[in-house]
């Protein structure tokens, strides 16, 4: 660091423009930024501004808006099938991040053991992460066929059920439906990462707890899981951010139906802002998801801090 | 990384082995293992089941066991390619991705060593705000994106997705990147600079090719994630010449009332290769870039 400054610096007199630019760690940092900067302001960070002011005007497509302050809001605000998504985005986001993390760190502790062929289990396990979301969707869709759902098929053979299961016809079943197929596809992403930070943890602890007398649950929970939270609080909240915001998932699968039983923020916002042509007030109902995204990334930051504080770092 | 730890750990392993004994493990591991293993890949089996079973066997669970294929075809493969125009799709999402790639790859390159070495003032705040830019769903931003990519007349363009993918590469990549700089030596540069070098040179000579691993990662990573991508190709895209496979599988594929399934699922299935192939070539690569991006 400082010899980069003493040898900058000393370099000096009459020189053309490049190299001026070159001693110059401001104005070549400045030239390193700018395309980042020019693709991440003008495609990011203004659309996000302009999203709050469509949020406040009636925009329509093919017409341009005018400001009519909070009338979209107070408009949502009485709109039963705005707050049933709201309930909706909320039940999708709680139950299948719960159900992730569970079957994720399960998996991943799974993984962790000392296994044959571990390399290629850990391979194949990461496939419904790395698929097309919609094509996979489209599989699932086909899984949950009213007809010839191979679920049902299944069931029946088996004696289990007679009629087979209308899973996405009904408002219950098409939520635990697409709850499961969601989870399915978040698993690998949340077993994988932990399996990243568990082997992290050093051999030599589960040892010492044995030696102590540790069973393997007291292990789990008091060596494996306190080294574990910063990590999960960080996957956690990713995949939380991911699951709040889904679309392609329930686009695909019920595209909100039935009775808007599944209609999610993002879904919702789609069909009224695009769909529906109703920009203005599809932007509002994207806004409206602003709040809870924030409390989200707040609760990341105090996790990154407490991983630091545990570790001792100074980074 | 991950393959040393295994290492180490295997080396330490033995002294706790007598706590495990064969049908313990066969119970608590090989078991819940098999089944999370089943539960994962069989929608990838019935895909490719369905892809390729007759149509007179896709529907009849009676007299064909719908798990296999008695009489395979390729018919719903070559309706697929010769019918459709899902050639044209692929050739479009195998285009985008690689564009948006390659332009979200070199503005990171830059931006992360300019972050993370040539330590600008208020380097560490951009960092962060490159962190939450990431955090910005796609799900927030398409209204708007839609009204500009109109105004700016890229609507109905491969353009379109193009400059917009890079919202959600640039800062994943950027963020990668600038932990692999972090973690070649400061004396490689001062060395470099004591030379001679100028800033350019130790980007193109010394750090990029230390940084070769991290580049592929992010490149792997940033393509599958454009491969991907929905919500945007969905909105910025109409007509069925400059479609992506996901937004032409779901839109033009499914028609009214007749699913044909065999088709949809050829399509599902040859839209996942190029990215499974790619994957299975670069595991580590992509495993690294997933926890790295979590981990830092």
């Amino acid at each position: 660091m400082t010899a980069n400054r003493t040898t900058s610096s000393s370099i000096g007199g009459s020189r053309p423009l490049l190299a001026r630019i070159e001693e110059s760690r401001g104005a070549l940092a400045f030239l390193f930024m700018l395309p980042a900067a020019v693709l991440l302001l003008l495609f990011l960070t203004y659309p996000l501004g302009l999203g709050v002011w469509l949020g406040f005007t009636d925009e329509r497509i093919g017409r341009d808006g005018i400001f009519i302050g909070l009338e979209n809001y107070a408009y949502l605000w009485d709109d039963d099938v705005f707050w049933l998504s709201v309930f909706n985005t909320i039940l999708y986001t709680s139950v299948a991040s719960i159900l992730k993390f569970g079957l994720g760190l399960w998996l991943a502790l799974l993984l962790n053991e000392h296994l044959p062929f571990k390399a290629f289990f850990r391979a194949i396990v990461l496939l419904p992460w790395v698929v097309p979301t919609v094509l996979s969707a489209i599989a699932f869709w086909w899984i949950y066929d009213a007809q010839f759902s191979i679920l049902s098929w299944v069931l029946i053979e088996w004696g289990w059920i007679e009629q087979p299961i209308n899973f996405l016809g009904d408002p219950t079943n098409a939520r635990a439906s697409v709850i499961a197929a969601n989870v399915w596809r978040g698993i690998p992403f949340v077993a994988i990462t932990l399996l990243a930070g568990l082997q992290t943890i050093p051999p030599s602890l589960y040892e010492a707890a044995t030696l102590d007398g540790a069973t393997s649950w007291q292990r789990f929970r008091f060596v494996t899981f306190p080294l574990l939270t910063p990590i999960i609080a960080i996957v956690m909240t990713f995949s939380v951010l991911f699951t709040f915001t889904d679309f392609q998932l329930i686009y695909v699968l019920t595209r909100g139906g039935p009775v808007n039983a599944t209609h999610l923020m993002a879904t919702l916002s789609f069909q009224r802002g695009i769909s529906g042509g109703n920009l203005g007030e599809g932007a509002a109902i994207a806004v409206a998801m602003i709040p809870f995204l924030l409390a989200a990334i707040l609760f990341s930051y105090f996790g990154l801090q407490r991983r630091r504080w545990q570790q001792g770092g100074d980074n | 990384m991950a393959v040393e730890h295994v290492d180490a750990k295997a080396g330490d392993e033995g002294g706790m082995k007598y706590l495990n004994r064969l049908p313990r493990r066969v119970v608590t591991i090989y078991l819940p293992l098999l089944v999370f293993v089943f539960v994962l890949l069989f929608p990838f089996y019935w895909m490719a089941v369905t892809a390729v079973k007759p149509n007179n066997e896709l529907t009849n669970y009676k007299d064909f066991s719908p798990f296999w294929v008695v009489e395979p075809t390729l018919d719903h493969i070559k309706y697929l390619i010769f019918e459709t125009s899902y050639p044209g799709w692929l050739w479009n999402t195998i285009l985008i991705s690689v564009a948006a790639t390659f332009l979200s790859l070199a503005a990171s390159v830059f931006a992360a060593y300019a972050i993370e070495r040539l330590r600008f003032k208020g380097a560490r705040q951009v960092g962060l705000a490159i962190f939450l830019a990431y955090l910005v769903p796609p799900s927030i931003l398409f209204i708007p994106l839609a009204v500009m990519v109109f105004q700016l007349g890229l609507y109905d363009t491969r353009f379109a997705l193009i400059l917009t993918y890079p919202t959600f590469l640039v800062p994943f990549c950027t963020w990668l990147l600038m932990g692999y700089f972090r973690s070649i030596p400061f004396e490689l540069e001062e060395c470099a600079l004591i030379d001679g070098a100028t800033r350019w040179q130790i980007l193109t000579r010394i750090v990029l090719p230390l940084a070769v691993p991290g580049l592929i990662s992010a490149g792997i990573f940033a393509f599958t994630l454009s491969w991907n991508e929905f919500i945007y190709a969905l909105t910025f895209i109409q007509s069925s010449e400059v479609k992506t496979v996901p937004v032409g599988v779901l839109t033009e594929l499914v028609r009214s009332d007749v699913y044909e399934w065999g088709s949809l699922m050829a399509g599902a299935l040859i839209g996942s290769l190029p990215v499974v192939i790619l994957y299975s070539f670069f595991v580590e690569h992509y495993v690294s870039s997933m926890t790295g991006a979590v981990k830092e």
